[in-house]
């Protein structure tokens, strides 16, 4: 479990996020979701302690975060943000083979291979894994992204905006394989996504932000539903049910 | 796929080993005229120093673009470099040519090197803060402060006499003939502490290839490393100025052949490629112009 206490962050003046208290349950998918620059993506980051709080603690399973060895951390959480930049040319496998390193450092043993394997048949990749990555699409090397991610083999894992990039058929199948991830394997999924109905149909929580406060957090069914989402996103958004989904219906509201 | 290139880069490592060797070997023996035992000792020092110099200043710049992620910045963006010429032109327009500090070998060694590290070190002291600055912001500052030093040894050069003005010259280019064989053991102790030092941060450096925030989900010190390479990278380039004068265009130059030639991420292939190229261009490129000793 990851609880989330009182935190707040400033960037400057500017205060990103304010006063955040939200429990990430076991076994879930959670999604972040709120207008740009809501905060979610920052929480996220200081959740997985790429930055530091200013004010509040991020306990993982009771302990706090920042007592927490980085090796050791590196083995329970996993985060992927958004930009991924990388200046050497590296294949898919040798990717996802550095998913491994908080285990191996670099030497990899047949365990290793096995679950960098696993990975690479999870997220599809297992044709391309000898390419290149600066020869892939960005929904490929998306995929190869979390694949490495996966491949870490860890209880959480958070993803910043994995969608990005990603056509509908690819973004469906990330959410499946995430979903798959959290019903098979008993991961936790925290993610942050801008397509609400990709949240309304794939995950079992709602933590909803604006202008860095929390606003909602509660079961799906709570959160997507017109009233409550006017008060994330200030529009009016007709929610419809198609086979058992709710679906936010955004492109005309006011 | 995988062991063939792996394969590829052992036999390109193999060539260039043995051009190294060769290199060396033909600064050693080509063309010695008169005495052989005269002779020998000092092409030994003079090719100790330059291969200490080259490796020093491959190792440098590999890891530093790593750690700055950027392929075409060379460690001579801190300011080091200009630290040398500031405490050697101040050496001669206070001191003078016949000052202690310019005679005794070791003391105008030493005061060098540590100047030039307390510059670096005190420069991270101050603007090394990975969380709230970015590293730029540092090389920024590094890049402006060596330019004001730069304009401040150019002020102090014209208004020194000329006569000390040619031999602080002498001292402001890189030149490896008149090593001292003392100072080039010293250099050489350094230098291997350094590698053992930076051994340990061979694996996650390959990682930080990823960028911070992957290199950080993956279990590494980001920041940490960061400023060990910055402060590693201030050592190796004050002791090979030191030993014969500025000359960390080579790094550039070196670090991006190995990027071509050797297909690979991990730092342990890459420094090893470039600082045996960096040895051929230099003891190698050396060679013609070997005249009589």
């Amino acid at each position: 479990m990851i609880e989330i206490k009182g935190i707040t962050k400033l960037f400057g003046k500017k205060k990103v996020v304010e006063d955040v208290s939200v429990t990430i349950e076991t076994g879930k998918i959670t999604s972040f979701i709120g207008p740009n620059g809501a905060g979610k993506s920052t929480l996220l980051s200081m959740v997985s302690r790429l930055l530091e709080a200013d004010t509040g603690e991020v306990l993982l399973d009771q302990t706090n975060v920042k007592s927490l060895k980085s090796k050791e951390f590196a083995k329970r959480v996993a985060i992927l943000r958004q930009s991924n930049f990388i200046n050497v040319r590296l294949t898919v496998r040798e990717l996802v083979a550095f998913g491994r390193y908080p285990y191996s450092h670099g030497r990899l043993n047949e365990e290793d291979d096995m679950k960098i394997d696993e990975a690479l048949v999870y997220m599809n990749l297992v044709d391309i894994q000898h390419q290149f990555l600066d020869e892939l699409s960005g929904g490929q090397k998306q995929r190869a992204f979390i694949s490495m991610v996966i491949a870490q083999d860890t209880e959480y894992i958070l993803l910043d905006e994995p969608l990005n990039n990603l056509d509908m058929k690819h973004s469906v199948q990330i959410m499946k394989i995430l979903r798959k991830l959290v019903d098979e394997l008993g991961k936790t999924v925290v993610i942050v996504l801008h397509d609400i109905n990709f949240a309304s149909v794939y995950s079992d929580r709602i933590v909803a932000l604006k202008d860095g406060r929390l606003v909602k957090d509660g079961p799906t069914a709570e959160i997507i539903n017109t009233t409550a989402l006017k008060d994330v996103y200030d529009m009016n958004i007709p929610v419809q049910e198609q086979d058992g989904c709710k679906i936010c219906v955004y492109f005309q509201s006011q | 796929m995988q062991s063939n290139v792996k394969r590829a880069n052992r036999i390109k490592l193999i060539c260039l080993f043995i051009l190294a060797a060769l290199s060396i070997v033909g600064f050693l023996f080509y063309n010695i005229q008169g005495s052989f035992s005269y002779a020998f000792p000092k092409r030994v020092d003079r090719v100790l120093a330059m291969v200490i110099t080259a490796v020093a200043i491959a190792y440098a710049t590999v890891m530093f673009q790593t750690v700055t992620r950027n392929r075409i910045l060379t460690p001579s963006m801190i300011g080091v470099d200009s630290m040398y010429e500031v405490v050697q032109t101040v050496i001669f327009f206070f001191l003078g040519s016949a000052s202690a500090f310019v005679v005794d070998r070791y003391l105008n060694f030493g005061t060098s090197i540590v100047a030039m590290v307390l510059f670096a070190l005190l420069l991270y002291r101050f603007l090394f803060r990975a969380d709230k600055y970015p590293i730029f912001l540092l090389l920024l500052a590094g890049m402006i402060i060596g330019t004001l030093l730069g304009s401040l040894v150019s002020f102090l050069q014209v208004l020194i006499d000329p006569v000390e003005y040619l031999s602080l010259q002498n001292k402001l280019f890189a030149s490896f003939t008149n090593v001292k064989s003392e100072l080039v053991l010293i250099s050489a102790v350094i230098l291997i502490a350094c590698f053992i030092y930076g051994a340990f941060m061979m694996k996650d450096l390959d990682v930080m290839n990823l960028g911070r925030d992957n290199a950080m989900n993956l279990g590494v010190n980001y920041d940490k490393i960061v400023l060990n390479v910055l402060i590693l990278a201030s050592i190796l380039l004050a002791t090979s100025t030191a030993l014969v004068g500025p000359i960390t265009f080579l790094g550039l130059i070196v670090a991006n052949l190995a990027y071509q030639f050797l297909v690979t991420y991990k730092h342990s292939i890459l420094i090893l490629g470039a600082s045996l190229i960096s040895i051929i261009a230099l003891v190698g490129g050396a060679i013609p112009r070997i005249t009589r000793i």
